[in-house]
């Protein structure tokens, strides 16, 4: 690997603590930034709209009803932020399981977003809980509900958590400047991969097997045993897209933070990254007819609920995979870009779908997040973006690691 | 390759884990135990729809007092909710007049929403009811989600909710006694026993009175079969009784799912360190290509 002189590795070996430490919290970047004055008034209502929900309970910011019990919170936070922090799982595959070494460059920015996603969806989820102080109860003490699909994504979630924390550590360690942790870390690495991959594989699908019980509740459209193999094979593109957009808008703010060479380079992984996109997306496709005729689902194609499943099949899963194969042949880098969007649009619209739009479809009063409940995830997703930009500016995460620290892999 | 070992090792503990939590399926109590599931039997035609049932079960779990001008009436379809674990309600019939229909929970044999709890909170005893235990929820509300028939019911305007449904007065039950709504149905429309008493009383009662009888038992096998049985003078969907509810129990959809896990934790590490050992080399290769 070439040694890119455009970012001095900080090395922190012999700085006092205390300097150290002022350094750090100091604001890296501009304050007066277009995002950060959107920002800032959300989160601090926000926040005000968090306390007034614990103080009153659900009911006062929340349109959810006893019909409809998981809406927004849950269909969009945790269900669809999940699925898009796929890309950690798909990413470490190609690097750490086919060494891949082209992708390498965006293993930990890709690892440190699935990592981050997964502490503030799945952190999301407590504020939808009526009795967040039990939270532990499925993992410590003797209230083991193991025939509970929930109980699995409890679980998985936070050995996942741990996993990615494991993958990125070395950046941590490399920012410290703990030469022999960071060994110890870097070792641990495909220990965590491999234990990630398979908690990814069932706890994407087991986000899936959540609805398997609310059999009448789903419209048929949207509702067959297939659902967790569904989101799984979905995750895949979820995640990816996401890492192509996340790219595309870190190449921009972060330029000062990537090498020459990754810049360059960065082309290259995009292409890479859409031709896989497009290939699930077919597989995808592919599943989905399996169902539809394996279901018999003709006749609801005539309903609104069924024009409204052309939509999205056609619209957001087969536009998209079309998309992605023309920019692969092209290889136009701003139709991968509108690819990406495109195709997370349609996660977005299909996770909501099964949680929240086809869930009690037919029922007189539908349920509508409050735009309380809308503030609230635009809160949980502001101070998402607030600690990853935090960390970026800080860590090695797009940046070359300091040259101590690139004798192995 | 010590690393990839010891690796390997660490899946296998791993799967071992797994595979230790991934028994017990179905949220039914242990085999071996003869105690039979305690249910009620509801019977439509004797109802006369004065709602003791609902007065005495608020008084037995301290909830609100009903408001009397809510009563039940043909057209209007009352619910349930967090302040009523149960409800009658009417419907108007041609030749038969009003008829009553009494809601609360099912006490299912193999009930969605005690599979669907994470902390063990939605809990089927072993006598039958199914109860809920404040200090194991969480306030998840997966019950809610996955009830067939939306029994469970949340405090939405509280900070501290609990999940609000019928527990056949479980604690009475133990005691000895009846549950309040039996207890105080003056028309003798309810009737505690086993259940399998109550399908034999409600077989006998259909057999004695072809005529006044819808033939069929609801909650026999709707979901698997239910510890609440009704008896109803005609058709049940004219009663908004849902019967288009599969008669296999609502746990057994998660069965394909649960089942592919364990066997997913044993094959997926070591496919994935097959893979990474067989692709070793090639890392070196794409750097020489570059």
């Amino acid at each position: 690997m070439s040694n890119s002189k455009t970012v001095v590795p900080r090395d922190n070996d012999g700085q006092p603590v205390v300097k150290f430490l002022l350094s750090t919290l100091r604001p890296h970047g501009k304050i007066f930034t277009p995002f950060n004055m959107i920002s800032i008034p959300i989160i601090t209502l926000g926040i005000v709209l968090i306390v007034i929900r614990f103080v009153k309970g659900l009911g006062s910011i929340t349109n959810l009803t006893q019909e409809v019990p998981w809406g927004l919170w849950i269909g969009f936070d945790v269900i669809t932020g999940v699925a898009f922090a796929g890309g950690a799982y798909v990413v470490t595959f190609m690097v750490y399981i086919l060494n891949i070494e082209k992708y390498k460059p965006i293993v930990r920015v890709t690892v440190l977003n699935g990592f981050l996603a997964y502490v503030f969806y799945a952190g999301a989820l407590l504020l939808d809980l009526g009795k967040p102080w039990n939270v532990v109860n499925p993992i410590i003490g003797n209230s083991f509900g193991v025939s509970s699909v929930l109980f699995l994504v409890a679980w998985h979630f936070l050995l996942y958590m741990i996993a990615e924390l494991i993958e990125f550590s070395p950046a941590i360690a490399e920012w410290l400047g703990a030469k022999k942790a960071r060994k110890i870390l870097s070792w641990m690495t495909l220990g965590a991969v491999i234990f990630g991959i398979t908690l990814s594989t069932l706890h994407q699908s087991g986000l899936g097997a959540l609805y398997m019980m609310a059999k009448e509740k789903i419209h048929p459209l949207w509702y067959s045993e297939f659902i967790p193999i569904l989101f799984f094979v979905s995750s895949i593109f979820a995640g990816l897209s996401m890492v192509i957009f996340e790219g595309s808008i870190s190449q921009r703010v972060f330029s000062d933070q990537i090498s020459e060479k990754n810049q360059k380079g960065h082309d290259g992984i995009i292409h890479g990254l859409s031709k896989i996109c497009a290939f699930t997306l077919m597989i995808y496709i592919f599943l989905h007819i399996v169902v539809f005729v394996h279901g018999k689902h003709w006749m609801y194609l005539g309903s609104r609920m069924g024009a409204w499943y052309l939509v999205e099949m056609i619209g957001f899963v087969i536009v998209p995979m079309i998309l992605y194969f023309i920019s692969y042949r092209t290889r136009n880098i701003n139709l991968v870009k509108i690819s990406s969007v495109v195709t997370m649009l349609g996660v977005i619209i299909n996770r909501l779908n099964v949680t929240v739009i086809a869930f009690k479809w037919d029922a007189p009063n539908h349920y509508v997040p409050s735009w309380q409940e809308i503030v609230v995830t635009l809160t949980v997703l502001s101070i998402e973006i607030w600690v990853f930009r935090w960390l970026v500016r800080r860590l090695p995460v797009l940046r070359e690691s300091p040259s101590w620290a690139k004798d192995d892999h | 390759m010590a690393i990839n070992r010891r690796n390997f090792f660490r899946a296998i503990g791993i799967t071992g884990v797994a595979l230790g939590t991934g028994k017990e399926l179905n949220a039914v109590p242990d085999e071996g135990d003869e105690t039979e599931f305690y249910g009620i039997l509801y019977d439509s035609t004797r109802c006369v729809g004065c709602q003791s049932c609902e007065i005495a079960c608020a008084l037995a779990n301290g909830l609100p007092e009903p408001d009397p001008d809510d009563y039940p009436m043909p057209g209007t379809i009352r619910k349930t909710n967090e302040n009523r674990r149960t409800v009658i309600n009417a419907y108007e019939h041609e030749e038969l007049g009003e008829i009553y229909v009494k809601n609360q929970c099912m006490h299912c044999n193999s009930p969605a929403c005690a599979s669907a709890c994470l902390t063990k909170a939605m809990y089927k005893t072993k006598e039958g009811p199914v109860i809920w235990r404040d200090k194991k929820c969480m306030g998840c509300r997966f019950c809610m989600v996955s009830c067939p028939f939306d029994v469970p019911k949340f405090e939405y305007n509280s900070p501290n909710p609990d999940i609000v449904k019928c527990d056949m007065c479980f604690d009475r039950v133990k005691g000895g006694e009846l549950p309040a709504c039996v207890a105080d149905c003056p028309a003798e429309a309810l009737t505690f026993g086993t259940r399998r008493e109550l399908i034999a009383e409600a077989r006998r009662r259909i057999c004695e009175n072809p005529d006044s009888y819808y033939d069929g038992i609801y909650g026999e096998h709707e979901a698997g079969g239910t510890g609440y049985l009704y008896l109803s003078p005609v058709p049940f969907e004219e009663l908004g009784l849902n019967t288009k509810l599969q008669k296999r129990s609502y746990p057994e959809l998660n069965k394909g799912f649960l089942y592919s896990v364990p066997s997913i934790f044993i094959l997926w590490p070591a496919i994935l360190l097959g893979i990474h050992n067989a692709t070793k080399n090639n890392s070196k290769t794409a750097e020489d290509h570059e």
